[in-house]
């Protein structure tokens, strides 16, 4: 089986006067794994909706290998979804629902059996075959409705915040399972997420969401070093959101740090910059080009290899920062004060809107 | 023992009440039916003697399932319509429902009558319509029992049943859907299995309570319409209380038997249609 591309084409929905989704423009590759990450309301589920079609878009054209899937009812789009609660039909057992979809297209008894088989094989539970949903734990839930997604081959393969429901052990250990299967598969798959981490981890590209907007789509590693807005630097890991105000001939100032930086490039443009937190480093080795300044630690979150400080600055505003504990490195303890910097290159311009999705086509 | 008494209290003033107004009745029923003023089985030889208490039971018996199954034919699909509707709609429709169960079964009995008299809205409404050039003979006859019944015991069914289907994730239709089934195919093998049993739940109390009826079918009915409740009733009023007590234990088992009966069915049909 091999992916099928999907394509959203100037996709709306509206619900009376809201922008559930708002010209959503995406192009997924064929195989490729795409996430949708935003918190609720940003419209990543309306868009899995349109997709599936179980609501219709109010403008737009959705594509899947090229056809256009706008009139096509849910069982006509040959995609596999997994839901969140997992929608496993409690009437049947693990057999006949991972049966169902092959079922009704009319598969024979024989090559049924076969398929299901080698689906329940993949997600490691063959034997539970006569099982009853209720009869399993969370993990083999999920995995089960996994096995019913994907038994007829679909090209696209939905999911919907499918790890929401389990616990942090075990939602690791399914990001695991997901990623072989995707590799096993090579469907396209569209997932569904408002977790930061399990987007960083599992796709090859992600479209942050906010406010029915995508407002950046980008590969995990450049959508966290290079966040186009405030909102994506934020809603993408920890980062600590500077402001920029014009300072003397030549140079910009940084109004939290009360210090002058030249006005180089994008800076000169700029009104906040993003700094991650463990781009901060002590700046006791005084290393070339470092922008230090005095800070006192507020708060120490001590992690054992890591630890995350919450340091106050002169001017008042907090300041996040982390260590990674190397050879010989002490830890800080509550009130210190202490000299940190970090490098002009660490900083990176962020446009200044706070709203979500300004920056898209920016 | 104090560990017993502290898990199980809340459950004593419901065990205390049935104890003394279900049980010892019941117990009380049985010795009754079997005791003049010795042992003696002559109340059931009597009614296994006398063919028209057999042939009351039988058609109690035949008039509540053809009760029950209509009910359940009828209030599936309003029950379906509901579970359809917003929350608001649904709170409204159900309240609808529930407005004729307030009112007393004698009285939803007499509107029937009125209903259906010689004189009834029907009759007035065919005679001016020049349909019929007499009245026609509605009430008295038995399908005005099985109708009235029928109308009287609907809201019991549909409100089981609504309340069944409430209980249904949606998302199971979405899944069968986006998995390849047309509307009625996640129709058929989802929501209808799952909703089966509260269906047959509601169809089972529907056919308890019309086992029970007596005024509905001594207004609306005609002499061969008579339930076993009305015979239990006249030997009551005679004061012949053993040979009632017999007859209601007839309709007591009868009742319980038929209930197992519709239970297993149901779990057959059900197991059968998934």
């Amino acid at each position: 089986m091999s992916g099928a591309a999907v394509s959203f084409r100037g996709v709306s929905k509206r619900y009376g006067p809201v922008d559930a989704l708002a010209d959503f423009d995406l192009e997924v590759k064929p195989g490729e794994f795409m996430t949708f990450l935003g918190p609720s309301g940003s419209g990543k589920t309306t868009a899995l909706n349109v997709l599936a079609g179980f609501t219709h878009a109010t403008a737009g054209e959705v594509m899947i290998d090229g056809r256009s899937v706008g009139g096509l009812p849910p069982e006509q789009r040959n995609v596999g979804m997994v839901f969140q609660s997992y929608s496993l039909f409690p009437h049947m057992n693990v057999f006949e629902n991972v049966a169902f979809p092959l079922r009704l297209r009319g598969v024979a008894k024989a090559e049924v059996a076969r398929r299901v088989g080698e689906s329940l094989d993949m997600v490691r539970l063959a034997d539970l075959g006569g099982r009853m949903p209720k009869e399993l734990s969370g993990g083999q839930r999920q995995r089960v409705a996994f096995a019913r997604a994907v038994v007829f081959e679909p090209p696209v393969l939905l999911m919907d915040e499918p790890l929401g429901a389990l616990d942090l052990k075990l939602r690791q250990a399914m990001q695991l399972e997901i990623k072989r299967y995707h590799a096993q598969l090579g469907c396209t798959i569209v997932f569904v997420t408002h977790d930061q981490g399990e987007a960083l981890a599992l796709s090859d590209r992600i479209a942050v969401m906010g406010e029915g907007r995508i407002a950046q789509v980008d590969t995990p590693d450049r959508i966290y070093d290079y966040p186009k807005s405030r909102y994506v630097a934020e809603f993408i890991g920890k980062t600590n959101i500077l402001t920029l105000e014009p300072g003397n001939a030549g140079a910009v100032r940084i109004v939290e740090l009360g210090c002058d930086v030249p006005a180089q490039g994008a800076l000169a443009e700029a009104r906040m910059i993003s700094v991650r937190p463990e781009k901060i480093e002590r700046a006791a080795g005084r290393r070339e080009g470092l922008i230090d300044f005095t800070a006192r630690i507020d708060e120490v979150l001590f992690l054992g290899d890591l630890v995350h400080y919450s340091a106050v600055l002169p001017g008042g505003g907090a300041l996040l920062f982390q260590e990674h504990r190397g050879p010989g490195a002490t830890v800080l303890a509550r009130g210190d004060t202490i000299e940190l910097g970090f490098l002009l290159s660490d900083a990176l311009p962020v446009s200044g809107r706070e709203a979500a999705a300004t920056a898209v086509g920016a | 023992m104090l560990a017993f008494i502290r898990r199980t209290w809340l459950l004593w003033p419901a065990i205390g009440l049935l104890l003394v107004f279900f049980l010892v009745p019941s117990l009380d029923l049985i010795q009754a039916s079997v005791m003049n003023p010795d042992f003696t089985l002559e109340h059931f030889e009597r009614i296994a003697d006398r063919k028209v208490y057999l042939a009351v039971f039988w058609r109690t018996l035949q008039v509540s399932l053809i009760v029950a199954f209509l009910a359940a034919l009828v209030g599936y699909p309003i029950a379906y319509f509901i579970n359809l509707q917003p929350r608001k709609t649904q709170f409204l429709l159900i309240f609808l429902i529930f407005i004729p169960l307030w009112m007393s079964v004698l009285i939803r009995s007499y509107a029937w009558m009125i209903v259906l008299g010689r004189d009834g809205i029907i009759n007035t409404a065919l005679l001016g319509l020049g349909l019929t050039e007499e009245p026609v003979r509605l009430l008295f006859t038995s399908g005005a029992v099985y109708f009235a019944m029928l109308q009287i015991l609907l809201p019991v069914q549909i409100v089981t049943a609504y309340s069944a289907m409430t209980e249904i994730d949606m998302d199971l239709m979405r899944a069968a859907r986006v998995l390849g089934a047309r509307p009625w195919q996640a129709l058929r093998r989802v929501f209808i299995p799952l909703s089966l049993d509260g269906t047959i739940t509601g169809a089972i109390i529907v056919f308890m309570l019309s086992m029970g009826f007596f005024i509905t079918p001594a207004l609306v009915g005609g002499r061969q319409d008579m339930m076993l409740a009305n015979l239990i009733e006249f030997q009551v009023e005679r004061l012949n209380w053993s040979f009632a007590s017999a007859l209601a234990i007839l309709l007591l088992l009868g009742t319980v038997l038929t209930v197992i009966v519709i239970r297993r069915l149901g779990n057959l049909i059900t197991r059968r249609i998934a």
